[in-house]
Order: C-alpha cells, then sequence, then structure tokens
C-alpha cells in the first residue's frame, strides 16, 4: 500500500523535508523539496538573465536573446495592458513571469518537483497581486475607488443586490486567478504520470500508445506551461490596469 | 514593349503587398488578443470559463462560512453568499465571454456595454 502510493501519480506533488532524518516530518521552517525547486528556479532566471546581460553586443548572443526577448515580451505586454504608468511596475511582473515560468518548466523535468502545483504557492502570489493592485487603487483614487463596485447608471434600487455580487465579483480575482494556474498544473502533470504508468505494464507492443501520448502530452505541456505564465501574468496586468485607470 | 513591362510586375507586386499585409495583420489580430496556439485556444477558454464559475462559488461560501462563524448565524449567511458568490460567477463568466476585460473594469466594460445593446438588456434583466 505504502508503495503504491510512493509511485502513484500523486506521489509528485508530495512535499518533503530537506532538513531532517524522516523526509515526512516538515515543520514551517523546513527547507523542503518545493523550496529546493523555488531556489533553483530563482536561481536559474538570474543566472539566465546576468549571462544575457553580462557583454550587450549589437548582434546577440544566444543568451542575449533571451534575455532581449523575455524583457520586450513582457514590456510590450505591460505597454499594452497597463500603459506608460505601468512602467514602474515592470520589475514586480518581470519577476512573476519569470518565476512561474521557470517552475512550470522545471516541473517538466523528470524528478523534479512543480512547485506551482501547490495551491498555497500561487495562492501566496495572486493575493499579493491582489492586495499590492487594490493598496495601488486606493493611493491613486481614494475613497473613489469604491466606485468600482457599483457601475454608473445602475439604479439605486438594485444596488443592495448589485454591491455584494460586485464585491464577491472582485474577491473572486485571486481565487481564480490561484486556482487557474495550480489546476492546470496539477492536471496536466497527473495525467502525465497516469500515461506513463501504463508504459511498463502494457510491454513493448502495447506500451508504444501510451508512451507516445505522453510525448505528445509533454509537448502539450510545454505550451500549457508558457501559456498558463503568460495568463497569470496578463491578468496581473488587467487588475492593475484596472486599479490605475478607474474613472 | 519596356514601357508595357514594368506596370504588370508593379500591378503585381502591390496585390502581393497588400496580401502580405493582409495576412500579416491577421496574425497581429489573433495574435495578441490571445497568444495561445489553436489547438488549446478552445480548451483555455472553457478552462477559464470553469475556474471563474468554481470561484465564484468558493468563495461565496467560503465567505458565507466565516461570516457564519464569526456571527454565529450558522446556515443562513452561507445560503445567502452561495447564491451571491454563483451569481458573482455568472457575472464574470458573462464578462469573459463577452470580453469585457477579462474579469472587471468597468471603465472599459461600460463602454463597451453602450455599444452592444443587447448585451445591456441582459444585464438589466438579470439584474
Amino acid at each position: 500500500m505504502a508503495e503504491d502510493k510512493a509511485h502513484g501519480p500523486l506521489a509528485q506533488f508530495e512535499i518533503k523535508s530537506l532538513m531532517g532524518a524522516d523526509p515526512s516530518v516538515v515543520e514551517f521552517y523546513s527547507f523542503t523539496n518545493s523550496s529546493l525547486f523555488m531556489v533553483l528556479g530563482a536561481v536559474l532566471v538570474t543566472l539566465t538573465l546576468t549571462m544575457g546581460i553580462r557583454r550587450g553586443e549589437l548582434v546577440p548572443s544566444r543568451w542575449q536573446s533571451v534575455a532581449e526577448l523575455s524583457y520586450e515580451f513582457i514590456a510590450h505586454m505591460i505597454r499594452d495592458n497597463v500603459g506608460s504608468e505601468g512602467r514602474k511596475y515592470f520589475g514586480f511582473i518581470f519577476t512573476l513571469f519569470m518565476f512561474v515560468f521557470a517552475g512550470n518548466l522545471l516541473g517538466l523535468m523528470p524528478y523534479s518537483f512543480t512547485y506551482t502545483s501547490h495551491i498555497i504557492v500561487t495562492f501566496a502570489m495572486a493575493a499579493v497581486v491582489f492586495v499590492g493592485v487594490t493598496v495601488i487603487g486606493f493611493v491613486k483614487h481614494g475613497v473613489k475607488f469604491f466606485g468600482f463596485f457599483l457601475p454608473a447608471g445602475v439604479p439605486i434600487f438594485m444596488a443592495p443586490l448589485l454591491i455584494p455580487i460586485e464585491v464577491l465579483s472582485y474577491f473572486t480575482r485571486p481565487v481564480s486567478l490561484a486556482l487557474r494556474l495550480f489546476a492546470n498544473m496539477t492536471a496536466g502533470h497527473t495525467m502525465l504520470k497516469v500515461f506513463a504508468g501504463f508504459v511498463a505494464p502494457l510491454g513493448i507492443i502495447g506500451g508504444i500508445i501510451p508512451l507516445g501520448l505522453v510525448t505528445a502530452l509533454t509537448g502539450l505541456e510545454l505550451i500549457i506551461a508558457f501559456l498558463q505564465a503568460y495568463v497569470f501574468t496578463i491578468l496581473s496586468c488587467v487588475y492593475l490596469n484596472d486599479a490605475l485607470h478607474m474613472h | 514593349m519596356t514601357e508595357q513591362d514594368p506596370p504588370p510586375s508593379l500591378k503585381n507586386l502591390e496585390s502581393r503587398l497588400e496580401a502580405a499585409r493582409a495576412r500579416q495583420q491577421d496574425a497581429r489580430g489573433t495574435g495578441d488578443e490571445n497568444l495561445k496556439a489553436a489547438p488549446t485556444a478552445g480548451m483555455g477558454l472553457g478552462f477559464r470559463i470553469t475556474v471563474d464559475l468554481l470561484a465564484g462559488l468558493a468563495v461565496g461560501v467560503g465567505l458565507g462560512l466565516l461570516l457564519d462563524r464569526w456571527l454565529g448565524t450558522t446556515p443562513f449567511l452561507m445560503i445567502v453568499f452561495f447564491f451571491l458568490g454563483a451569481a458573482a460567477g455568472m457575472l464574470n463568466v458573462y464578462r469573459t465571454a463577452t470580453r469585457q476585460g477579462m474579469a472587471v473594469g468597468y471603465s472599459k466594460g461600460d463602454d463597451r456595454r453602450d455599444d452592444e445593446t443587447p448585451g445591456s438588456g441582459d444585464m438589466g434583466d438579470k439584474g
């Protein structure tokens, strides 16, 4: 039973402590496999970008292209979705994108851990975005920020019904932001493991079909890894834009 | 002969340029709105709508339960917030589906709502 669990499709999401003798004992201060991969993701991104900007050349090297492409990608995203006012939030948005993207990509390597497949991680990021955007909105608009919850031109007798719905709809944002990334990563990785689990039992002839499927799914997961990082970032941009440019 | 030769090729060039421009514009039009590759576009939208619905319900029920525990009105606020959360989820889905911003955004939504009269009629009926 214990062995079954250890090799089941959900075993990849288990948090293990890397500090004590027993990996199943996880305290709040433990350095876990999740922490390890977060550090790895951050180091990887830093390394890639540092290599990229180490020597600025007119004809970019591969490293430099990667750094420039990612910079321009996010810069355009912010310019299109937030406008020039969003430029000062570039650092945050860029970090967010790179961290999520690195996590999604790292998770695709065999034997690795996908930190974006844990809802607490994605929710923490979404909550930071949500709180930050709300604070920015308040600082910029003051009390007028509450105008968010009552669209202009709504009859006043509808307000008691509409305001709670709008407030709830506003509070849905971090949840759906977190849920989307988490669900995509978890579902994708579980699916991969389930199909991979069919390969060995079906033998050489029958196993080819699930093996091919796993290969195809890995490609799909690669797209999803980018897409979800992109969606997470662009939604953050949209929220930021809402907070900055309300009436 | 020499007079007549350039015009056809020029005309040809112009039409080809036009076609290329149209193609580029097409690519750009679908490209920046949703960068998702064609096979996953429908899936992505479906997934987004599912998550929107679920999140509305989850937030509504969660908030209702918390308020219930705080105020000691055990099932009632949860029931009320269940329906409010469902409505919020529907609202989010509606906004996603009609592309009025991805979630909220009245500044944009209002302008667009004025444009499409059927949309505004729906909103009024629902409210």
